[in-house]
């Protein structure tokens, strides 16, 4: 039959512009049946609005859809579900106080009563299960289940629709490392049962690992198409950003000085009355980069948040020996930045930036206070906007504007705009979240050399990320977060992601491990 | 850039906003039974093209640039004051216990201490809710409201029980002493000659006004605080990352915005009244929202919206003289406006928004 050797989707010629912004640019794409076809680009690149294009969001400008050789229209998501085309999106579209199954059936119940759905879908669920070792107890709230088992239903969701298609965009980056093997695993099921499967992300390691071909896109043109087994990480990374990147940073080995930053029993309870830090100890010398790894929403945030003075806490914090005030009137970011302590924060929309102000205005934000940006009672604004242009120049932002707004800059340019402007306080400590989190790979690289310059002038990083690579790749020693605890300590040199990413799941001895995994399975 | 320029933005918008609200009064008017074209010769006959008209007119818009910047400075930090209306009540009651209990040698003196009063007690009286927003969360836009009722029943009070002279029917204050009164602009402009602003009530405090659209914009894009404040106001998350104290700024905010409130008193209370009366406000401070609104936050927006509205206070008061046409009409205008720039912004802007776009692609 013809219908078995047609691609499962074939693009062709697919354009799409936003006013004077090209997003796809003549996109021709074939994915065969039963394969896993990875997307992979910098943000920005395009992959989100080729992929909403497929699924109906936005509607091309020019080009042609074919599913299993048919030419196809798809004006909404319903003709896409219809189609057979399921997505999982980044940020999962679930009712959080409805059960797995209630979700699983909402906007596809049969009939006007819910019980002949429910008790269809649960027969369903149930055979799903058993063939992709998707499991999942239907009567659970969402609001009761991990990330990972989220992910489950949104997959569960699409299989109950009936698609053979399935898109998932950036699936794991909520995920731990043995939450992201379950999924590859469900994945390779999903191949193995003839469904086809078009991967999207910015992870290399992910593409080489379960893709059987890559699509590459660079500035909403498809660059490259290749078969994964013929290709490299570094030939992908080329292709993606245009040039040769290093993706492991160099460095040397560290030469530790002093302890210049030591926590004691720190604890923070939240608005809720919930205990976010349980506790926690560490230090980290001079010269050093300690690297938090952990699941996001294990108390990180807060340990950065308390050391940068945005939140209270209690215990004891000492900088270069002497303590520093945690509750009182000297708790805030500003006696913090007076103490030496830099701050990268996780999220440099909602904390490292003011959007709505230029870039110049963002330079002194957080040091708006310093003599060098006064002139009399008011500001020095044309003091503060030398210094940002020099800054921009040194960190190559483009465009190097100083009178730009933060909001008009790609997200790799943001991040450099805050890394200049904590970085060269030369500060004793660094408290560095996410510092890559949505920055192309290109800026990725100039961040960690960045960093590691700072290390090596002797100062202390403090590093918190959720990308493991990220912490391999820049820590001198790794201390891992589980629900606000510390689980334990580690050298980069001798561990490796499968012990951390117990650790990361709370676990300490074998025998947890043995449960935990029975449970997955 | 798929956006059109800055002063598209803050000239084209609001314009198009005043000619619809203009379009749909005419229609009121119409349906009224008298003749728009009339109306509005009648208004700008009555407002602009006599120097007694500009009088009033600058009288109401001395009002409404105050309160219209106390509300700019309360939305660059993100907070809604719509205590306007008491904050330049209570500003009246500090202008004339000064002004009554203070022997003033000269008026320029007069107007330093009771401006100083004024802004004082707006400022104290936006404190409260400005504490209550900052420490235990109540929102500003609810007790702010409930603040002007208070505002309104403390002047009754005062006025009925405190100040009131003895023997008098009336509840206002005694008349200000001789040495307080502020020089008019008829006393200020006309010569030997000609008499200009005869009868007006604008007077010196106009200059006081324009001093504070500079101070406050010297304030909001010139100083720290200001920096502050507008950072606060964009991302309070991020204004904590930078160490800048959400009380702090919440509590300063509100109390400059009060006192530039309280100030209106010293054109409406000392200038115009000379005592201390009842409603001496006027609903100036409701009006300030609208002002503010208009003029974008900006002090240039904001005095330039105060005109037009003084405009519109004065052209609406002629109305209601020589027409069927009740005062009324200005408070529709006024709403109308309030609607196109505030809830309907985007239907105004969108259009303009693709229309520049369409005329920028055919340039490309």
């Amino acid at each position: 039959m013809e219908q078995s050797t047609a691609p499962a989707i074939e693009l062709k010629g697919i354009s799409k512009a936003f006013g004077p912004v090209q997003a796809n640019k003549n996109i021709s794409i074939r994915v065969m049946p039963g394969t896993i076809h990875g997307i992979i680009g910098e943000n920005g690149a395009g992959k989100s609005t080729l992929m909403s294009i497929l699924y109906g969001f936005y509607k091309a400008d020019a080009g042609e859809v074919f599913i299993h050789g048919k030419k196809t229209e798809i004006p909404d998501s319903q003709a896409a579900i219809s189609a057979g085309i399921g997505m999982v999106f980044q940020h999962f579209k679930l009712v959080q106080n409805f059960t797995v199954l209630e979700n699983v059936i909402l906007g596809a119940e049969d009939g006007p009563m819910l019980n002949t759905s429910l008790s269809k879908a649960r027969g369903v669920l149930k055979k799903l299960a058993q063939e992709y070792e998707l499991n999942v107890d239907p009567e659970e709230l969402i609001e009761n289940l991990s990330v990972g088992h989220q992910q489950r239903v949104e997959i569960l969701k699409a299989l109950y629709r009936q698609a053979d298609i399935l898109i998932l965009d950036e699936p794991t980056g909520v995920l731990t490392p043995a939450e992201a093997d379950h999924l590859f695993r469900i994945l390779d099921n999903l191949r193995a049962e003839g469904k086809t499967i078009i991967l999207i992300t910015h992870k290399l390691r992910e593409i080489m690992e379960i893709t059987d071909t890559v699509s590459v896109m660079r500035r909403g043109e498809m660059t490259a198409t290749v078969k994964t087994a013929e290709t490299s990480p570094e030939q992908l990374a080329e292709l993606m950003v245009g040039r040769k990147v290093l993706l492991h940073v160099a460095k040397e080995a560290a030469n530790p000085g002093d302890k210049v930053l030591e926590v004691e029993n720190l604890r923070v309870v939240d608005e809720d009355k919930v205990e976010r830090l349980k506790g926690v100890s560490l230090n980290v010398r001079a010269g050093e980069i300690l690297g938090i790894a952990g699941v996001a929403g294990n108390g990180q945030s807060e340990l950065l948040e308390v050391l940068g003075g945005m939140i209270p806490a209690t215990g004891t914090v000492r900088v270069n020996g002497q303590e520093i005030d945690l509750t009182g009137k000297n708790s805030d970011g500003q006696s913090r930045r007076a103490r030496g302590i830099a701050h990268v924060p996780e999220d440099r929309q909602h904390e490292g930036l003011i959007m709505e102000f230029a870039a110049w205005e963002n330079v002194a934000f957080g040091y708006h206070h310093e003599a060098k940006y006064q002139s009399g009672i008011l500001m020095n604004n044309a003091a503060i906007k030398a210094d940002t242009a020099a800054k921009m120049e040194r960190f190559d932002v483009r465009p190097p504007n100083p009178k730009l707004k933060a909001r008009n800059f790609s997200g790799g340019n943001q991040q450099k705009i805050v890394v200049a402007r904590e970085i060269e306080r030369n500060p004793d400590i660094l408290l560095v979240g996410q510092p890559t989190r949505g920055v192309d790979i290109g800026a990725i690289e100039f961040i960690h050399k960045q960093i590691v310059a700072l290390r090596d002038a002797g100062k202390a990083v403090l590093l918190v990320s959720v990308e493991l690579d990220e912490i391999f790749s820049l820590s001198d020693r790794i201390v891992v977060m589980f629900d606000g605890q510390i689980m334990g300590e580690r050298d980069p040199a001798t561990t490796n992601e499968k012990e951390l990413g117990l650790l990361m799941a709370g676990i300490t001895d074998t025998s947890n491990a043995q449960m935990e995994a029975k449970q997955n399975g | 850039m798929d956006k059109m320029p800055a002063w598209a933005d803050a000239v084209l918008v609001p314009l198009f906003s005043i000619i619809l609200a203009a379009i749909l009064s005419a229609l009121v008017i119409l349906a009224i039974g008298e003749s728009p074209v009339d109306a509005f010769k009648l208004m700008v006959d009555g407002a602009l093209m006599r120097s007694a008209g500009w009088g009033y007119t600058l009288y109401y818009a001395t009002n409404f640039i105050f309160t219209g910047l106390a509300v700019s400075v309360a939305f660059h930090a993100s907070l809604f004051n719509i205590g306007g209306e008491g904050q330049a009540m209570l500003g009246g009651l500090g202008t004339a216990l000064v002004c009554l209990f203070i022997p003033w040698p000269h008026w320029s003196l007069a107007i330093l201490g009771s401006a100083m009063a004024a802004a004082a007690f707006g400022a104290l009286w936006a404190l409260i809710p400005a504490y209550l927003q900052a420490k235990r969360g109540s929102h500003i836009v609810i007790t702010t409201i409930m603040f002007n009722y208070i505002a309104a029943s403390l002047l009754n009070y005062v006025l009925v029980n405190v100040l009131r002279p003895t023997g008098s029917m009336e509840p206002s204050t005694a008349v200000f002493p001789e040495a307080t009164h502020l020089p008019t602009f008829r006393d200020m402009f006309s010569t030997a000659d000609t008499i200009l602003f005869r009868g007006a009530p604008a007077n010196v405090s106009f200059f006081l006004a324009l001093i504070a659209c500079v101070v406050v914009w010297l304030l909001l894009w010139r100083s720290k605080l200001g920096y502050e404040i507008r950072a606060f106001g964009f991302s309070e998350s991020a204004a904590r990352y930078a160490g800048i104290r959400p009380v702090r700024i919440t509590i300063i905010a509100m109390m400059i915005s009060g006192a530039l409130a309280g100030m209106m008193a010293v054109n409406a209370t000392q200038g115009e009244a000379e005592r201390l009366i009842l409603n001496g406000t006027e609903g100036a401070g409701f009006i300030g929202i609208a002002v503010a609104l208009m003029g974008r936050n900006h002090p240039i927006g904001v005095l330039l919206a105060a005109i037009l509205f003084g405009f519109l206070y004065q052209g609406g008061a002629e109305l209601a003289l020589w027409t069927n046409i009740p005062r009324e009409l200005i408070t529709v205008i006024q709403a109308l406006v309030i609607l196109f720039t505030g809830a309907l912004d985007n239907m105004v802007r969108m259009p303009l928004e693709r229309l520049f776009l369409s005329l920028r692609k055919k340039e490309a």
